[in-house]
């Protein structure tokens, strides 16, 4: 308001020095204008991230001021990364936790939305927006209301078990049951025996897990998550393949057909190299996404059964919240941020990468590389809601 | 362009009769499978939502035995919906109004100024604070949650609307998502305000800001949505129930705070209200949400 009243009424100053003026004004008003914004995110993003710096390497006990404890170094690090102990069990389960969930969750969606994008792209369908608001639908709507439902669908008798009852399969109390399914599988085909495993499996250690705990796979109550995931964020990155999708020029699929390519060589050969900069993105944000899972973990249990549900965000917010280990809480957080922080350098280089390099495509039309919504949705990987 | 000139030329491709002929057969073949799929899949991310309509209204014995049932064995909203008086929902719903009215005329204000002040005016440290806002906007929201709740507490703002509020009043994506558009506007509309003897913030505010309005509606539509569906800040920035609002209240449901059995009438009618504003909101404003689809993050 200050801006407006001093600035309108100096206009009579005069045509001569107005270049100038405006300019000299111009660099007040710039500043003023991004004032709140920058007060805001520097108190709360930026001075949270240098506090939180400064927890991880003290021994604060979650009393008084962080500045008044004492300096411990890396012993919160060592504690999760090289000490044996709980805490080095709890960060090592996570991650294995994590893994499973991301190696899961970001191929199955990723072809899910393609798969959705590719069948919603034809032109003669009828009922388009139907189905694309449909598919949409769950990414808009609450995590905790998402969770309510999941929660009543994968109850011992509920919903899924239900329908699994059609094809007499007698389905497991999904959100209860902490068995590893790659063990389930492997001892099903005779391979391991569950209740002697290969002593090198059980002796074998990495950050103080055996490699047998390693390889138990997701349990049953994280595939119901894994499922929840892959429901909830396909409809996201089935709009972003569509959007690519209908840039993909139509001469080039004409031309490729004339030339007597089947529908999936045109496929093959002509959409999916059109796709590669779209397919690149859903992969690297749902890399990233994943890795932070939180609202699902906390909202069916806590990381339960037998913490085969337990995720890195999850568990830095349970050693800070619940164990008071504020020291430990916030160096998982710093672990997991370097995480997601690699995944998102990578994603950037490549991008860049492909930027620079010459277009190499046959076909004239190529869809601008970065434009300006992909540069949003990548630079906003992190999620900072 | 392409697509004008590409439309209609698909018929003279099939040169032959016969081979039109085995051609046709093959695309209803095709088509078929297509809806199919399509269909399959629209059940399966539809019919969640209907068994949460459904359950709503039948008694906890009811929604255990028939969980697929649509249609209640008896119509009640005696373990849902009444009971909703039970649990404050009233007052989480009053305190998510609350909130995401508050955040989103803040991020709309805060954001499209700081958007348009990069986009258009030229002040020292622009450059910096365009790729600084770009850095900050890598960061994941989880991994801040110690922080965040340990700079509330010692700003005192733990526990307050205050600190509900303020912080999510500005949020990176947003501020790119209006300088990309105040970017996309010709400089000549502001210059001829300039001319007419306008100041910066009145050009912004009565010039530039009316002509954005495609990008105001889609910000308005991702900060409330994003303030509605908020949960884990809401975790870390309040304790006290009556601060609740309707993602941590219905979360305090689900961990299963109160009363015997496994409430999921009472719960699902809850999760069933919350998801009522988002939906109208959705439906109305479809496009804008497909144009923000890729702007706004990510759901882990």
């Amino acid at each position: 308001m200050a801006t407006t009243s001093s600035t309108s009424t100096k206009p009579p100053a005069g045509p001569v020095k107005r270049r100038g003026g405006i300019r000299g004004r111009e660099g007040m008003a710039g500043w003023l204008f991004v004032t709140p914004v920058v007060v805001i995110l520097g108190l709360f993003l930026l001075l949270p991230i240098i506090v939180a710096i400064w927890v991880s390497i003290s021994d604060w006990g979650g009393k008084g001021s962080p500045l008044g404890a004492n300096f411990v170094g890396a012993d919160n690090y060592e504690a999760l990364l090289t000490k044996p102990g709980l805490s080095q069990q709890n960060l090592a389960t996570s991650l294995r936790n994590n893994l499973y969930y991301v190696i899961l969750v970001v191929p199955i969606q990723t072809v899910l939305a393609l798969v959705l994008a590719s069948i919603l792209n034809g032109r003669r369908l009828k009922g388009k927006g139907f189905f694309r608001t449909a598919f949409y639908f769950p990414s808009v709507t609450s995590s905790v209301a998402i969770v309510t439902v999941f929660l009543f669908m994968f109850t011992g008798t509920g919903v899924v078990n239900h329908i699994l009852g059609w094809f007499g399969i007698h389905g497991p109390n999904w959100f209860n049951d902490p068995r590893g399914v790659l063990r389930l599988i492997l001892s099903a085909l005779h391979i391991i025996d569950q209740d002697s495993p290969p002593g090198w499996l059980v002796n074998n250690h990495f950050l103080g897990m055996s490699w047998y705990d390693w390889l138990s796979g997701p349990s049953v109550a994280m595939c119901a998550l894994i499922i929840l995931a892959v429901w909830t964020t396909g409809g996201t990155f089935m709009l972003m393949f569509l959007a690519a999708l209908q840039d993909v020029p139509d001469d080039v699929l004409e031309a490729a057909r004339v030339d007597g390519a089947t529908r999936w060589q045109t496929f093959r050969s002509v959409t999916l190299p059109a796709l590669r900069p779209t397919l690149f993105l859903v992969i690297t944000l749902g890399l990233i996404g994943t890795w932070q899972v939180f609202d699902q973990i906390y909202l069916t249990g806590g990381g339960g059964p037998a913490k085969t549900t337990l995720t890195p965000a999850f568990l830095s917010y349970q050693a800070a919240f619940s164990d008071f280990k504020w020291g430990q809480g916030a160096a998982i957080s710093f672990i997991l941020f370097a995480i997601i922080i690699a995944l998102t350098i990578i994603q950037r280089l490549v991008m860049r990468e492909r930027k620079k390099l010459p277009r190499r495509r046959r076909f004239g039309t190529v869809p601008p590389v970065g434009t300006g919504s992909e540069t949003v949705a990548a630079a906003t990987a992190g999620g900072s809601r | 362009m392409s697509s004008a000139t590409a439309t209609p030329p698909r018929a003279p491709l099939a040169p032959l009769a016969t081979e039109r002929e085995t051609h046709t057969g093959r695309r209803i073949v095709k088509h078929t499978i297509a809806y199919l799929v399509l269909i399959v899949f629209a059940l399966i991310y539809i019919y969640p939502f209907l068994i949460e309509i459904a359950t709503s209204f039948k008694s906890g014995a009811d929604a255990t035995a028939n969980p697929l049932s649509l249609v209640p064995s008896k119509w009640t909203t005696e373990e849902s919906f009444d009971k909703l008086g039970d649990v404050d929902f009233s007052r989480w719903f009053t305190n998510s109004v609350v909130v995401a009215i508050f955040v989103t005329l803040g991020r709309l204000f805060f954001d499209s100024l700081a958007g348009y002040a990069l986009a258009r005016l030229h002040f020292v440290g622009r450059r910096a604070l365009g790729g600084a806002i770009i850095a900050v906007m890598a960061v994941p929201g989880v991994v801040l949650l110690i922080p965040k709740y340990l700079v509330l507490v010692q700003l005192h703002m733990f526990d307050t609307y205050f600190g509900m509020i303020v912080p999510l009043m500005a949020d990176a994506a947003g501020v790119f998502i209006m300088r990309q558009f105040f970017i996309s506007i010709p400089v000549e509309v502001e210059e001829a305000a300039r001319i007419d003897g306008a100041g910066t913030f009145r050009t912004f505010w009565s010039v530039v800001l009316p002509m954005a309005r495609p990008a105001v509606i889609t910000l308005t539509i991702l900060s409330f949505q994003g303030s509605w569906n908020e949960f884990s800040y809401f975790l870390v920035a309040r304790g006290s129930p009556q601060l609740n609002t309707l993602t941590t209240g219905v979360a305090s449901l689900l961990s299963g705070q109160l009363g015997a059995g496994n409430q999921f009438p009472l719960k699902l009618a809850a999760a069933l209200l919350m998801t009522i504003p988002t939906a109208v909101v959705f439906f109305v404003f479809q496009r804008y949400f497909i144009r923000g689809a890729s702007a706004g993050s990510v759901k882990g």
